[in-house]
């Protein structure tokens, strides 16, 4: 978007900013400010990633051997348990849009803040307060369901802290919805003058429509969690036959909510990487209404496919023929996506810079991703990988090949913005290559190991599973290497990082036109838009510093 | 068992082989098209890498029909996909008319099987090449899942309710049968064996294993024990019935009290049992006891094999036994 600006909004990097805007731990834990609530929400779901990560090497190391010898069974089920709730409930689904999100919707369209500022910063305490319960229910002897709580095993027979997991879980959703909410008035009602609908940023449409979902899907698990809880302290009922009640009944609730979750952690994703597509090809995305339409679309459809879940739940096999279909139709817009990105490098200017080469992970893993996902969307097939290691590598694929690749090509990108500082480019580029190595030997092997027949949540196996597993679990090591790099070259930068200019890329967007870091109101004047999203060529971007080279 | 590394399952059943193809299609189509993108990523990254530091890309190109191509045919690939997958599961969840019924329990941590000759395993399930086998399972505790991969089918057991698998078992062999849902602490010691053997050798394994009383033996025991025969009488009776009709009633529809109506099947027959006051036969008294909590699962198979196996036409019968009953529409 170039944006031709009222006046100089290039305010000089030296002045107050909106992190030297106050010092002292009150002047943080009482912010109102957009920026600062997402350095709240980094800071935490780091934490979470971390403690999902600790989780994710037990599983492996585990995994090394086929007697399971590492950890007692009910130990290991509780591990990949707490590895799927801290990563999916407190990591994933907030990350994205929490941490990015908060920091870039108001930037992007040119506004002040977020619409309801003080509801924002109760959407991280009541982060923080879900996380604190669910953290309880971790020490205090964790809990082995699985993060898919199904019944009537959490409700009747499992061990453990599940009610205190799932009212963790349950308050942390409000922290979804009232995300949601703000994101979702934010983009209606406080766009720059100019901006409209179609002149919005990729970026932002994928925070919108992962708003509508977060608005919409997070009361359903809502409900299905206080379903559980009071099942498991009154005996209600509800979920148990000898009462009358239902066990799958679960499934549908919990699924109604956790697939339309899927998109609440992948759409972010392609947002991110609709921006890196741009800045790092200098020019518009390909075909960009399509992309922005598509994205609403798969939010749309993704309400509509929960029984894939369930091809071998019992369920009518003709409500299965009707969702196999319906979960074919997502790889429409997502296949479209893939190809339009793919398209906006052609006769582009390629730079090879970190976040660029995030952007390409993304594409690459996100594509096997989403056609293994069509694969298990295939009936016939499904009966046979259901619950099988490939159903793990293919979310895996979606969400750490996706979502995590996303979100660190998107750190990467506007960490000069966030901070103000820059990182160094060398070792950027090692830990984006150690992921994508990394990723590749911890995953791939899990789709053959499906095949074979491998079930999930298997704390022993058998001996000719093992080649396999020995791989994955040295992929892991790798990814985890990948992983702790950007956490030290990021921390590192923060002190003794160069200061970096106001548009280090030379890419056009409101962020990149005020100051780095911008101040406490984003803009010392409000911007005035007159032209589309990545129009590169109407305005050559002022090019304060060209990329990487000078990021050093 | 082998431990050498083996990258692709053994295929032992009639459908494996067609989910092998439907799978390996799948797989060539996405290696294609992940290798497209690949390729022309990397293409595009080095060929249009930027030269100097302020250079732009060029202006979009219009590709109205490489973006219709690139929408229209990912679409017509996944039709074609979903009619040929769904196909393969219709067979895959439709037993044939001639299959031998077997019964099975899931509980924390073990798989029950009962041959219709009236053996009990554990954990094993040895069954006659050739033969079509339908499984009718449930669950004692949570739900648990029966899983052959080397047959390509499997099918979750659930709590309070009856579903089925069936499979033919093309070559003789041990296959692994795993617990795919987790269901709690030992979730992966919950497995055994298939063995599937030659029908010579199925029929000599047989008659080596100590046979209980087939499933319709034992029925027709706990008919009498449960007094159940006191109400439902046999047609031949002289004294008037006090409760429908049992034989011929498997596979016919029911009419209810309340106007519904259902097909009395594994389902229909267990809820009557358990919770007889659900679906009141149009015409009869709630009269029924609860079973609830006083009939294992394998004594509820046992009961339902052997209303099954009763043969009659009942509406005749129970116009000769209970005409006003008839009258009112009973059964």
């Amino acid at each position: 978007m170039s944006h031709a600006v009222s006046t100089d909004i290039h305010a000089p990097s030296s002045g107050t900013n909106y992190l030297n805007n106050g010092y002292g731990l009150r002047s943080w834990l009482l912010t109102r400010d957009h920026k600062r609530i997402a350095i709240l929400y980094l800071i935490s779901v780091s934490v979470f990633f971390f403690i999902g990560g600790i989780m994710a090497m037990l599983i492996r190391l585990e995994l090394l051997t086929p007697e399971g010898d590492l950890l007692q069974a009910d130990t290991y089920n509780r591990v990949f348990s707490m590895h799927g709730i801290s990563m999916v409930f407190f990591f994933l689904i907030p990350s994205i849009p929490a941490v990015l999100g908060n920091f870039l919707v108001p930037l992007m369209i040119g506004a002040k803040d977020l619409a309801f500022p003080r509801i924002n910063l109760l959407s991280w305490y009541l982060y923080i307060f879900g996380g604190a319960f669910t953290l309880w229910a971790m020490i205090h002897g964790g809990v082995d369901t699985g993060w898919t709580f199904y019944t009537p095993l959490s409700t009747q027979y499992a061990q453990g802290q599940v009610m205190m997991a799932g009212i963790g879980v349950f308050i942390a959703g409000f922290s979804s919805i009232l995300t949601g909410l703000n994101f979702v008035v934010t983009i209606h009602r406080m766009r720059a003058p100019g901006m409209t609908w179609f002149r919005m940023p990729l970026f932002v449409w994928s925070q919108y429509a992962t708003s509508l979902i977060m608005l919409l899907g997070t009361p359903v698990i809502a409900v299905t969690l206080l379903m559980l809880v009071a099942e498991r302290a009154f005996h209600l009922g509800l979920f148990d036959p000898r009462l009358g009640g239902d066990p799958v009944l679960f499934q549908h609730l919990f699924w109604f909510y956790s697939h339309p979750a899927v998109y609440i952690m992948v759409l972010p994703a392609m947002g991110v990487v609709s921006e890196l597509v741009a800045a790092f090809s200098r020019k518009p995305i390909f075909g960009y209404k399509i992309m922005a339409v598509a994205v609403l679309a798969i939010a749309v459809l993704g309400f509509l496919v929960w029984g894939h879940h369930m091809f071998v739940s019992g369920q009518s096999i003709y409500a299965s023929t009707v969702f196999s279909l319906l979960s074919m139709l997502v790889a429409i817009p997502s296949a479209v996506k893939v190809f339009n990105w793919t398209a906006t490098l052609y006769e582009g200017s390629v730079s090879w810079d970190t976040p660029m080469l995030y952007a390409l992970g993304f594409i690459g893993l996100f594509t096997i991703g989403g056609l293994t996902g069509v694969m298990i969307a295939t009936l016939g097939i499904d009966v046979h990988l259901h619950d099988t290691y490939f159903i793990v590598a293919h979310f895996h694929y979606v969400m750490v090949g996706g979502t995590i690749m996303a979100y660190l090509g998107g750190l990467h990108y506007w960490w000069p913005k966030i901070t103000g500082r820059k990182y160094k480019p060398f070792w950027a580029k090692v830990s984006a290559m150690l992921v994508f190595v990394g990723f590749n030997l911890t995953f791939f092997p899990q789709f053959l190991l499906g095949y074979m027949g491998m079930p999930r949540r298997y704390w022993s196996y058998a001996p000719e599973f093992q080649v396999l597993n020995v791989l994955s679990t040295a992929g892991a090591s790798i990814l985890a290497l990948g992983y702790l790099l950007p956490a030290i070259y990021f921390t590192w930068s923060m002190r003794y990082g160069e200061k970096a200019e106001d548009n280090p890329w030379g890419a056009v967007g409101l962020e990149w036109q005020t100051s780095s870091p911008p101040p406490t109101f984003n803009f010392h004047e409000t911007p005035i838009v007159t032209h589309d999203a990545y129009d590169y060529h109407h305005q050559r971007p002022t090019i304060a510093a060209k990329g990487e080279a000078s990021l050093g | 068992m082998r431990s050498e590394l083996q990258l692709f399952p053994d295929a032992a059943s009639s459908l494996a082989g067609q989910v092998d193809a439907l799978y390996l299609v799948w797989a060539a189509v996405s290696v294609f098209f992940s290798v497209l993108i690949a390729v022309l990523l990397v293409f595009f990254f080095v060929k249009y890498k930027r030269r100097n530091e302020d250079d732009i890309g060029q202006e979009e190109r219009e590709a109205p029909l490489l973006e219709i191509a690139w929408s229209v045919i990912p679409l017509m690939i996944c039709l074609v996909m979903f009619v040929w997958g769904t196909r393969i599961f219709f067979d895959i969840y439709r037993p044939p008319s001639d299959a031998q019924e077997y019964f099975a329990v899931g509980k924390q941590w073990m798989w029950k099987f009962q041959h219709p000759e009236g053996v009990r395993e554990i954990n094993d399930l040895h069954v006659p090449v050739g033969q079509a086998i339908k499984v009718t399972m449930t669950s004692e505790d949570v739900i648990h899942s029966l899983y052959v991969p080397a047959f390509r089918t499997k099918q979750d057991a659930v709590p309070g309710r009856y579903t089925t698998l069936w499979f033919k078992a093309t070559k003789a062999g041990t296959y692994h049968l795993f617990c795919a849902e987790y269901c709690g602490t030992e979730h992966s010691r919950m497995i055994g064996h298939v063995i599937a053997m030659e029908p010579r050798d199925y029929e000599q394994w047989l008659s080596g294993s100590p046979a209980g009383k087939t499933p319709v033996a034992s029925g027709a025991q706990l008919f009498q024990t449960f007094a159940c025969d006191t109400c439902h009488r046999d047609a031949k009776d002289p004294r008037p019935a006090r409760a429908p009709q049992l034989a011929g009633l498997y596979g016919r529809d029911v009419t209810f009290a309340d106007g519904g109506s259902a097909k009395a099947d594994d389902t229909y027959l267990r809820e009557s049992i358990l919770n007889p006051g659900a679906k009141l036969v149009a015409g009869w008294q709630p009269i029924m006891p609860t079973f609830q909590g006083q009939i294992s699962e394998e004594q509820l198979a046992a009961l339902l094999a052997y209303i099954k196996s009763l043969e009659g036409t009942p509406q005749q019968a129970s116009a000769g036994g209970n005409g006003a009953a008839a009258d009112r529409g009973t059964l």
